[in-house]
C-alpha cells in the first residue's frame, strides 16, 4: 500500500497543493503576499518531494500508469520550471484579485502532465492531456480586463479541442486495426497497414498541434501574445516539456516498428519547422511573439533530437528541455519584469537598457545566447547533443539545414542584445528594482544556464536514466 | 607543466575583472593576467625545447585528459606541439599588446576588459585542445566577444559590421560543426580524439563531402576568398584592440582549423581539393593586394592587406608540402604580430589626429617620432623587408610551393610573388603620406608622441616580429615536425 502510494508521490503531492490552496481560497482574507509566501514554499517543498525516492519503478492500475526513474526526473523538471514560473511572475500576481485560483488551475494543468507522462495507455493519455490543457485555456484569460487575453483563451481552447478531436480520431481508428490501447502491446499488433498509418499520421497531427510543430504552429503566436507572460512561459517550456516527453514514450515505445514512417515524418516537420519559425521571428517586434516564434523554431531541434532514437535521442532530448526551461524561462522572468514595471514589450522599448539596468540585460543576453546556442551557456550544449542525436542516422541534410538555421536565428537573438547594449536610446526603461521572489528566480535561471552544460554529470545521469 | 593554467588565468582575471571596483583596477589585473600569461607562454616553449631536446618525441606533449561528457566520448584533452605553441605564443603577445593599447577605454571598461579576456581565453583554448568537441567550443566562445566589442566600443557603421562579422563566423562554426560530426560518426570509433582520428582512415567518398565544409568553415574566420567580406568592415568599425585581436588571434584561429583539423584530419580529400585551394588562396592574395591599392582610409588598407596577406596562410597549406606548410604557419605568426602592430599604429595616430583617412595626414614623423617610426618597420615588415618576419614567412611559402614541379602550383606561385609589388606601392604610398611631406594640419603640432603604454605595447609585438626575422630558424624548427607529420599523412608514410 506504502510503496503504490509513493509511486505516485508527484501526483499526490501536486494534488495536497491544490487541496491547501482551495481551503485558503474558502479563508478569503489572507492578503495576496501571504499566499504567495505559502505557495512559494510549497511549490518549494513539492520540487524537493519530488527528488526524494526517485528510484521507485512501478506500474499501477494494471498498466495504466507507470513510473521509473526518468518518468520521475521528467516530473522534477516540471516541478522545477513551475516554481520558476511562480517566482518570477511575482509582481504581476502580487496586484491579481483572483491569485488562489491562478495556482489551482496551473497545479490542475501540471497533474494532468503528469499522468500524461506516467500514462502506460491512450485512454489514461488522454485524460492526462485534456486535464493539463483545458485549466491552461483558463489561465490564458487572466488578465482579465484586456480583450486580446479572452481572445487568446478563445483560441487555445478552440485550437486544442481540434488537436485532441484529431487525436481521438486517431487513437479510435489504432484501437479499431489492433484491438488494443495499451501502449505495451500496440508494438506487437502494429502490421504497417495503411489504415494504421492514416491513424498514426492523425495521432502525430495531435501531438503536432501541442508542440506547435508547423504547419500546426498557426494559433501559437497569437495566444503567446494575448495570455499574460506567466502563462505563456508556462505555455512554451512547461506545456512544451511535457507533450516533448509523452511524445518520446509513444514514438520510441509504442510506435517502434513505425519507425520508418515517423522518421521521415520529424525530418520533413522538423525542417519545416525550423525555417518557418526562424523565418517569422525575424520580423517581430513584440518581445512575446519573438519569444513565441523563437520557442516554435527550438521545438524543430528537439524533433531532430528525436528523429535520432535511441539512447541519445531520449536523453538528448530530455536534456534539451532541462537547458530550455532555464533559458526561456530566464528570457521570459526578464522580459516580464520589465514589462509588468514598465509595461513596455517591444524591442525597440530596450535600447538603451544597458545603462538603467546592467544585470538585468545581462540576464536577458545570457538567456537569449543560451536559447541561441552559444557557448559557454548550455544551450550550446544541448544543441550540440541533439544535433548528434540526429547525426546519427547519417542524415546529413538535416544536420546541415539546422546548422545554418542556427545562425538565422542567432540574427534576430543578436537584434535585442544589439538594442540592448549597442542602440542609444534618450528614455531607456527606469531602473528596475524586482522583489527577492524575481531576484532568486533570474538567478536560479542564470544558475542553472551556466552549471547545467559546464557541469557534464547533469547529462551522464539523465544518460543513465534514458532506457525504458 | 600544466596547461589547463592557459585558461586557468584567463579565467580568473576574467572574474577578478568583474568583481573589481574601479577602471585602474581592472587594467592592471588585466595588464598582470596578460603578463602572467606571455610568461608562461615563454616557459612552455623552453620546457617544450627542453623536453625535445631530451628525445622526446611523442606527438603531443604535455597532454591532460578527463572525461568530460562520457556518454559520447566527449574529453577535455589538451596537449601541445609546435605548431600550437607558436600560435599560444602569438596569442601572448598580441593579448599584451591589445590589453596595453586600450589603456585609454573609459567607457564601460570593466566590459571591455572582461571581453578581450573572454575572447583570449577562447583562443588559447582552440590552440591547446586535442579534442574536437572542446576545440569547437572554444571556437564559438571566441566569436560573441568580438560582436559586443566592435558593437559597443566601434566607430562608424559598427553595428552593421558587428553583426556581418557575428553572423559570417558563426555560418562557418556552422560549417564546421557538420564536419566534425561526420568526423564522429563516419570515422567508425565515435570519437572526437584529434590524435586517435588521425590514425583512423576515413573512408575518401566522405572525405570529399565533409573537407570541403571544414576547410570553407574554418576558412571563412581566415577571410577565405569569397567569403573576406568581413574583414574590412570589421576591422575598420573594432577599437584598437578588437581589431588587433581580430586580426592577430582571431583570423590566426581559422588558418589552424584548416590546417590541424581539415587537412590533417582528411588528407586525401585536401590533395584532391587543392587545386581549388590555391586558386582561392592566389585570388585572395592578389584581389586583397589591388584592393588595397583603392582605399584611403589606414584601417581599410590594412584590412585588405590581411586578406591578401592571409591569402598566403591558405596557399601554403593548399601547396601540402613540407615547407610550404611551414611557412603557413610562419605567416601566420608573422602576420599576427605585424597587424596585430599596425591596427595599433593606426590606432595612436587615430586617437590623436581623430581621423584616419591618408589624405588628411601628413609630416607626422617630426611630431610623433616614436610612433610614425613604429609605422615604418611595421610598413617595411609587411612589404617583406628581410630582417622582418614578413619576409621570412613569405619566402618559406614561395619556397615551398615552388618545390611541386607542375605548372599549375608554380603559375600560381609566380601570381602569389606578384602581389609583393603591389604591397610595396600601397604600403609605400600611405606610410610616405602619413608620416612625411608638409604637415597638413594645423592642430597636428600640437600632438604628443606616444605614452608608455603605447610604446610598451609596439615593443612588446616589435620584439617578436624582429625575433623571427633575425633568427627565422627557431620558429621553423618548432613547427617543422608537426608540418612533417602532416605531409607524410598527405604522402601516405603512415600506414594505417
Amino acid at each position: 500500500m506504502m510503496n503504490e502510494l509513493l509511486l505516485m508521490k508527484s501526483e499526490l503531492a501536486v494534488t495536497a497543493v491544490i487541496f491547501i490552496l482551495l481551503f485558503i481560497k474558502i479563508n478569503d482574507t489572507t492578503s495576496n503576499e501571504t499566499v504567495l509566501k505559502i505557495v512559494n514554499a510549497l511549490l518549494v517543498l513539492n520540487v524537493a518531494a519530488g527528488f526524494c525516492c526517485v528510484d521507485i519503478t512501478g506500474e499501477l492500475f494494471s498498466g495504466m500508469f507507470k513510473t521509473n526513474a526518468l518518468i520521475a526526473f521528467e516530473k522534477n523538471l516540471l516541478n522545477i520550471g513551475t516554481l520558476l514560473i511562480s517566482l518570477l511572475s511575482y509582481e504581476w500576481l502580487r496586484n491579481h484579485r483572483h491569485l488562489p485560483e491562478f495556482f489551482v488551475l496551473m497545479l490542475s494543468s501540471l497533474l494532468g502532465m503528469f499522468f500524461m507522462i506516467s500514462s502506460g495507455n491512450f485512454l489514461i493519455f488522454y485524460l492526462g492531456l485534456e486535464l493539463s490543457t483545458i485549466p491552461v485555456a483558463a489561465l490564458c484569460n487572466f488578465d482579465m480586463e484586456k480583450r486580446q487575453s479572452s481572445e487568446a483563451a478563445m483560441k487555445m481552447i478552440m485550437s486544442s479541442a481540434f488537436s485532441s478531436g484529431i487525436l481521438l480520431f486517431g487513437i479510435s481508428m489504432m484501437y479499431g486495426t489492433t484491438g488494443t490501447i495499451s501502449f505495451a502491446e500496440l508494438p506487437m499488433l502494429l502490421t504497417g497497414s495503411p489504415l494504421q498509418i492514416f491513424s498514426f499520421i492523425l495521432l502525430f497531427t495531435g501531438f503536432a498541434f501541442k508542440l506547435s510543430v508547423v504547419p500546426f504552429h498557426l494559433w501559437t503566436a497569437d495566444v503567446y501574445e494575448g495570455s499574460p507572460i506567466a502563462v505563456t512561459s508556462f505555455l512554451s517550456v512547461i506545456s512544451k516539456g511535457s507533450i516533448v516527453f509523452i511524445f518520446l514514450t509513444t514514438l520510441y515505445k509504442a510506435f517502434a516498428p513505425m519507425g520508418e514512417v515517423w522518421y521521415n515524418l520529424i525530418f520533413l516537420l522538423s525542417v519545416a519547422t525550423m525555417i518557418v519559425g526562424n523565418l517569422f521571428a525575424l520580423r517581430q517586434q513584440n518581445m512575446k511573439r519573438f519569444l513565441a516564434f523563437s520557442s516554435i523554431a527550438q521545438v524543430g531541434f528537439i524533433l531532430i533530437g528525436i528523429s535520432g532514437g535511441g539512447q541519445n535521442g531520449i536523453s538528448s532530448s530530455v536534456y534539451f528541455v532541462l537547458v530550455y526551461i532555464f533559458s526561456n524561462l530566464g528570457a521570459f522572468g526578464a522580459v516580464q519584469l520589465i514589462s509588468s514595471f514598465s509595461g513596455k514589450e517591444t524591442i525597440d522599448s530596450y535600447k538603451g537598457l544597458y545603462q538603467t539596468n546592467p544585470l538585468l540585460s545581462w540576464v536577458l543576453t545570457i538567456s537569449l545566447f543560451s536559447l541561441a546556442g552559444i557557448p559557454p551557456t548550455a544551450g550550446f550544449f544541448g544543441k550540440f547533443f541533439l544535433l548528434a542525436s540526429g547525426a546519427e542516422k547519417g542524415n546529413y541534410i538535416l544536420i546541415t539545414i539546422a546548422a545554418l538555421n542556427m545562425i538565422v536565428s542567432l540574427y534576430y537573438y543578436l537584434r535585442v542584445v544589439r538594442a540592448i547594449f549597442m542602440e542609444k536610446n534618450e528614455q531607456p526603461i527606469a531602473a528596475i528594482q524586482g522583489s527577492i521572489y524575481e531576484k532568486a528566480g533570474l538567478i536560479i535561471c542564470v544558475l542553472g544556464i551556466i552549471a547545467v552544460g559546464l557541469y557534464s554529470p547533469f547529462y551522464e545521469y539523465i544518460y543513465a536514466l534514458s532506457v525504458f | 607543466m600544466n596547461l589547463s593554467l592557459l585558461i586557468i588565468i584567463p579565467l580568473a582575471a576574467a572574474i577578478a575583472v568583474l568583481l573589481s571596483r574601479n577602471g585602474q583596477q581592472v587594467k592592471w589585473i588585466s595588464f598582470l593576467a596578460s603578463l602572467a600569461q606571455l610568461g608562461l607562454s615563454l616557459f612552455l616553449l623552453s620546457a617544450f625545447m627542453g623536453e625535445r631536446a631530451n628525445g622526446n618525441v611523442s606527438q603531443m606533449l604535455f597532454e591532460q585528459r578527463y572525461s568530460w561528457f562520457a556518454p559520447l566520448n566527449i574529453e577535455y584533452y589538451i596537449g601541445v606541439d609546435g605548431i600550437s605553441i607558436s600560435m599560444i605564443l602569438l596569442t601572448a603577445f598580441v593579448v599584451l599588446a591589445g590589453v596595453l593599447m586600450s589603456w585609454n577605454v573609459e567607457k564601460m571598461t570593466k566590459e571591455f576588459y572582461f571581453l578581450l579576456l573572454l575572447l583570449s581565453l577562447g583562443a588559447y583554448g582552440f590552440f591547446i585542445s586535442l579534442d574536437l568537441f572542446t576545440l569547437f567550443f572554444f571556437l564559438e566562445i571566441a566569436v560573441i566577444p568580438k560582436y559586443l566589442l566592435i558593437g559597443i566600443w566601434g566607430s562608424g557603421n559598427k553595428e552593421y559590421s558587428a553583426n556581418k562579422l557575428a553572423l559570417m563566423l558563426m555560418g562557418g562554426s556552422a560549417l564546421v560543426l557538420v564536419g566534425i560530426f561526420a568526423i564522429y560518426f563516419m570515422s567508425g570509433i565515435h570519437s572526437f580524439d584529434m590524435v586517435k582520428l588521425s590514425q583512423v582512415h576515413i573512408a575518401i567518398e566522405v572525405q570529399k563531402i565533409f573537407f570541403p565544409m571544414l576547410f570553407v568553415g574554418f576558412g571563412v574566420f581566415t577571410a577565405i576568398f569569397p567569403f573576406h567580406t568581413w574583414v574590412p568592415d570589421g576591422h575598420s568599425s573594432a577599437p584598437t584592440a578588437g581589431s588587433m585581436f581580430l586580426a592577430g588571434i582571431s583570423m590566426k584561429l581559422g588558418g589552424y582549423g584548416c590546417l590541424r583539423v581539415a587537412t590533417y584530419l582528411m588528407p586525401e580529400a585536401a590533395k584532391e581539393y587543392a587545386p581549388i585551394i590555391i586558386i582561392l588562396a592566389s585570388i585572395a592574395i592578389l584581389y586583397g593586394a589591388f584592393a588595397t591599392m583603392m582605399q584611403k582610409d589606414l584601417k581599410y588598407i590594412n584590412a585588405y592587406s590581411s586578406v591578401s596577406h592571409c591569402g598566403f596562410v591558405l596557399l601554403g597549406i593548399g601547396m601540402l608540402t613540407k615547407t610550404s606548410i611551414e611557412g603557413a604557419v610562419m605567416q601566420m605568426v608573422s602576420h599576427g604580430l605585424m597587424t596585430a602592430l599596425f591596427f595599433a599604429v593606426i590606432g595612436m595616430i587615430y586617437e590623436r589626429t581623430h581621423t584616419r583617412k591618408v589624405e588628411e595626414l601628413g609630416g607626422l614623423l617630426k611630431i610623433m617620432p616614436f610612433v610614425c617610426s613604429v609605422l615604418f618597420i611595421v610598413g617595411l615588415c609587411s612589404l617583406g623587408l628581410p630582417g622582418f618576419s614578413g619576409f621570412v614567412a613569405e619566402m618559406t611559402v614561395f619556397m615551398g610551393s615552388w618545390q611541386n614541379p607542375e605548372m599549375f602550383y608554380r603559375v600560381a606561385t609566380i601570381a602569389a610573388c606578384m602581389s609583393i609589388v603591389v604591397t610595396a606601392v600601397y604600403i609605400l604610398r600611405a606610410v610616405g603620406k602619413t608620416a612625411m611631406g608638409p604637415i597638413t594640419n594645423e592642430h597636428f603640432l600640437q600632438l604628443k608622441d606616444a605614452a608608455w603604454n603605447e610604446r610598451l605595447a609596439a615593443i612588446v609585438l616589435l620584439l617578436g616580429i624582429v625575433a623571427i626575422g633575425i633568427a627565422p630558424f627557431w620558429l621553423s624548427d618548432l613547427v617543422s615536425p608537426g608540418a612533417e607529420l602532416i605531409v607524410n599523412k598527405i604522402a601516405g608514410v603512415i600506414i594505417y
